[in-house]
């Protein structure tokens, strides 16, 4: 492999893993090790909003107040969701993204390496002032992760959580505009825009929500802090401000935020399932622009959060219509799902079972979501379990089961040996059953009037509940399955990947050696249409 | 080593970005704490605030450096060129939807909430039961809210200082551009002229907000804490302010640059990327004066 002049002349060590920890992980210029520290630091906040969750689970599983005090019981569902949302559900792709796009592209690395960097060294800083926040007199926030004010407003670590929340947008920022520049400047000759693989492509809209959505949270939340400690009255109406105005500027962020964790799954997903359907995607083109389309509507659909604040009738029916609409491209989407699979030759390897159950599963959140999208119905649903219920199929059953089902796709690219299909396969069947043992049961909850974020409730829902957290701490500890796969996997397999790894994978990031050494693409490569899993076809 | 373009450039591994999230880190968490001290309090929040802010400020001198360095030693091609482009473009980008979150939240506190308060439309009865005396006027008529939070203010001129104001960014402008315009024309002596012109412009704009804050503050009684509207004109312009005064210190710097003789015709993306900002900001102010001044 010919070496050009890809490096100035301080690294002189630039074909091999360089030495020292330090160097290699903290002052790293390479996108694979910035991807893992993603990854691994995505992996930890998934376990510590993981063990928050069983305190909320193990509150719940009967009535009255046993274990928690209310007051902590708020501060474990507000971090639960900043913890998972922020910390697990995001970085996870950025790492994903990272490790991914410049292979898939045939990039050397990311267009802006030590920004790159910068945007990972920040998320371990911003948890750690968010985190401690437990460990202070007065405890973490308490008034759910949506801050509302004047909730909000009356508690000390407000100032701690703004400022996490203003540097983990930071990181955002950086880290999608890092994206957009590499997937538009950094692609080999020959990989047109629609050659492009389709998580390139939801990685690249992901990336423009996020720069259009992070300032304006930036925004709202220092409006929370300058009202808090300097005097403003945006959110008091005493001087003329209106607490719903918050609400309005953050679901503003919020809405395309919960497109900004779902797009990159469907784009894993469309990896996926091509693969291991051995068939090349069904409607390429149409994905992509379903995924733009999607991107656009999320901007417009924003106060079908707020239907029971008080909104004029007008505002209620055009966000009622346009949240509708997204179903439409959804639809689109799920079907070329299935339609790739129609007629394939398949095989049920961990990653595609993951990604069938995908399907499903996240069909079912986006099913309860479009219920939700009913202002007569929502009124009644409205803060009820069956909207937890509703946002854990989509978050856990779809973004986090995408996550899992890529983990298990290319970990074998990244580690250069095969995972344990067997205990792959055992983390898989636990998941999905707890998963629907978990949160299956809300739906009935919150049909039936039960409210979220309370610690006590009414013994008419005892045994659901108690289903429900029995389900959450079997899925829970299924986690530790995936964590014994991946440790396994990283550091005790002997089992060497091929550099294909799948059969039916194509694709650039198949053509380089697993595990993928520690430069590719240090040449831009030849791409051959063949060898691409997108584009070629006549569709 | 001779650097051959249209190959692909990686950096080499750098000290910054890890010194970047420390310093980031005690500045917010100084500032955190700060902003939460009791009186008596040791002091704490503002030494860590205070050490990370200086920490702020080396690390911006010494990763511009280090990129300035590589940059005079040729290792950037077209290709990182474009990729810097790119990146000033989406941060100027994400820089317009933070004002955005601002300009929204006036508006619809001008069109929604006000009036709501007043009585109009669906606020019927919360101005029948809380508020009945309250007529959802803005600016001096009421623009602090129903309980007249900060009590009775006047509101700035428009055709005095902002007036001036926005003659000095506009002006600032057509200078900058001018300076851009003979760079590459290769006139270093029209350059340094007008270049520092848009330096001086953009300071005396920050004097005059200075000078127009003090008014405010010391004769029209309008403050930070006078109602929505207070707040509203105070955190725009404020925010506004100060990324004039980035613009400002930027636009300094290049001066320097352009002394040192960092740039040629060809390659000067630093000074056009200041140069972007500062039209961004010219623009932002031209949204502040109708919407925030005038109307």
């Amino acid at each position: 492999m010919a070496h050009e002049a890809t490096h100035d002349h301080h690294d002189d060590h630039h074909h091999h893993a360089p030495q020292g920890f330090f160097q290699r992980w903290v002052m790293s210029t390479n996108h694979k090790d910035i991807g893992t520290l993603y990854l691994v630091f995505s992996l930890l906040m998934f376990f510590i909003g993981g063990s928050f969750a069983m305190v909320i689970r193990a509150e719940l599983f009967k009535p009255g107040l046993d274990l928690v005090q209310p007051y902590f019981f708020n501060q474990m569902t507000t971090m639960h969701a900043l913890v998972m949302i922020f910390g697990a559900i995001m970085p996870a792709f950025v790492g994903l993204g990272n490790w991914m796009i410049p292979l898939m592209i045939g990039a050397p690395d990311m267009a802006l390496p030590r920004m790159n960097n910068l945007s990972f060294w920040i998320l371990p800083f911003a948890f750690t002032l968010m985190l401690s926040t437990l460990f202070m007199a007065g405890g973490g926030p308490a008034g759910g992760w949506t801050m509302y004010p004047p909730l909000s407003l009356q508690s000390d670590s407000l100032a701690y959580v703004v400022f996490a929340i203003h540097l983990m947008g930071i990181s955002s920022i950086m880290g999608a505009i890092n994206i957009i520049a590499t997937i538009l400047n950094m692609r080999a000759p020959g990989m047109d825009l629609l050659k492009m693989p389709v998580f390139v492509w939801s990685w690249l809209i992901t990336a423009f929500l996020l720069i259009a959505v992070m300032p304006v949270l930036a925004g709202a939340v220092t409006m929370l802090l300058t009202d808090k400690y300097f005097g403003t009255s945006f959110f008091n109406p005493g001087g003329g401000g209106d607490p719903v105005l918050y609400q309005h500027v953050f679901w503003f962020f919020g809405h395309p935020e919960v497109y900004i964790m779902i797009l990159p799954a469907f784009g894993i997903i469309s990896e996926i399932i091509p693969t291991f359907a051995r068939k090349p995607i069904f409607g390429y083109r149409a994905m992509v622009y379903a995924i733009a389309s999607i991107a656009f509507l999320s901007f417009i659909v924003w106060a079908h959060h707020m239907f029971a604040v008080g909104l004029p009738l007008g505002a209620d029916i055009f966000f009622m219509y346009a949240t509708m609409l997204i179903a439409v491209p959804t639809g689109v989407k799920v079907f070329n799902w299935v339609a790739t699979m129609w007629g394939g030759s398949m095989t049920f390897e961990t990653p595609m079972l993951f990604a069938i159950a995908f399907v499903i599963l996240f069909t079912i959140g986006g099913f309860s979501g479009l219920m939700l999208a009913m202002v007569p119905a929502d009124f009644q649903y409205h803060d009820t379990y069956f909207v937890v219920a509703h946002f854990h199929y989509v978050l856990v059953t779809g973004a986090a089961f995408a996550i899992m089902g890529a983990t298990y796709f290319w970990l074998p690219k990244w580690t250069g040996h095969m995972y344990s299909e067997f205990w792959g396969k055992v983390h898989f069947w636990c998941s999905v059953v707890f998963v629907n043992v978990l949160f299956f049961p809300q739906h009935f909850l919150g049909l039936a009037g039960m409210p979220r974020r309370i610690p006590d409730y009414n013994v008419a829902f005892a045994n659901f509940n108690m289903i429900s957290s029995i389900g959450g701490f079997l899925f829970g500890a299924s986690q530790l399955i995936f964590l014994g796969v991946v440790v396994h996997c990283a550091f005790f397999a002997k089992k060497k990947a091929t550099d294909r790894v799948w059969e039916g994978a194509k694709g650039l990031e198949w053509t380089v050696p697993s595990p993928a050494p520690h430069h590719t693409f240090e040449v831009p490569p030849v791409v051959r249409d063949e060898e691409l899993a997108h584009g070629h076809t006549d569709d | 080593m001779s650097q051959q373009h249209d190959v692909y450039y990686v950096p080499s591994k750098s000290q910054w970005p890890i010194v970047a999230a420390v310093v980031m880190f005690l500045t917010v968490f100084g500032a955190a704490h700060w902003l939460n001290a009791e009186p008596g309090d040791t002091g704490f929040g503002k030494t860590v605030i205070t050490i990370g802010a200086i920490g702020v400020l080396c690390m911006f001198f010494g990763w511009f450096r280090s990129v300035i360095k590589e940059s005079l030693a040729g290792n950037y091609n077209h290709q990182v060129d474009t990729s810097f482009r790119m990146g000033m473009m989406w941060f100027i980008f994400s820089e317009v939807m933070f004002f955005g979150a601002f300009f929204g939240a006036l508006f619809y506190i001008r069109n929604f909430s006000v009036p709501w308060l007043g009585g109009e439309g669906h606020g019927v009865l919360t101005h029948q039961f809380l508020y009945e005396a309250y007529s959802g006027a803005w600016g001096t008529a009421g623009g602090n809210g129903p309980l007249h939070v900060g009590g009775a203010f006047n509101t700035v001129v428009p055709w005095g200082l902002p007036l001036l104001n926005t003659l000095i960014l506009l002006t600032s402008s057509v200078t900058v551009t001018i300076a851009h315009h003979a760079l590459r024309a290769g006139h270093r002596g029209r350059i340094l002229l007008f270049l520092g012109l848009t330096v001086l412009l953009g300071a005396t704009f920050l004097y005059c907000q200075a000078h127009e804050y003090m008014e405010a503050y010391k004769e029209l009684n309008l403050t930070l804490h006078s109602g929505v509207y207070g707040s509203t004109f105070f955190m725009l312009t404020g925010f506004h302010g100060l990324h004039v005064t980035l613009g400002t210190i930027m636009l300094a710097v290049i001066w320097c640059r352009v002394l040192k003789g960092h740039f040629n015709k060809e390659h000067h993306f630093a000074f056009e990327a200041v140069a972007w900002y500062w039209h961004f900001v010219d623009v932002v102010w031209l949204g502040l004066f109708l919407f925030v001044y005038i109307l």
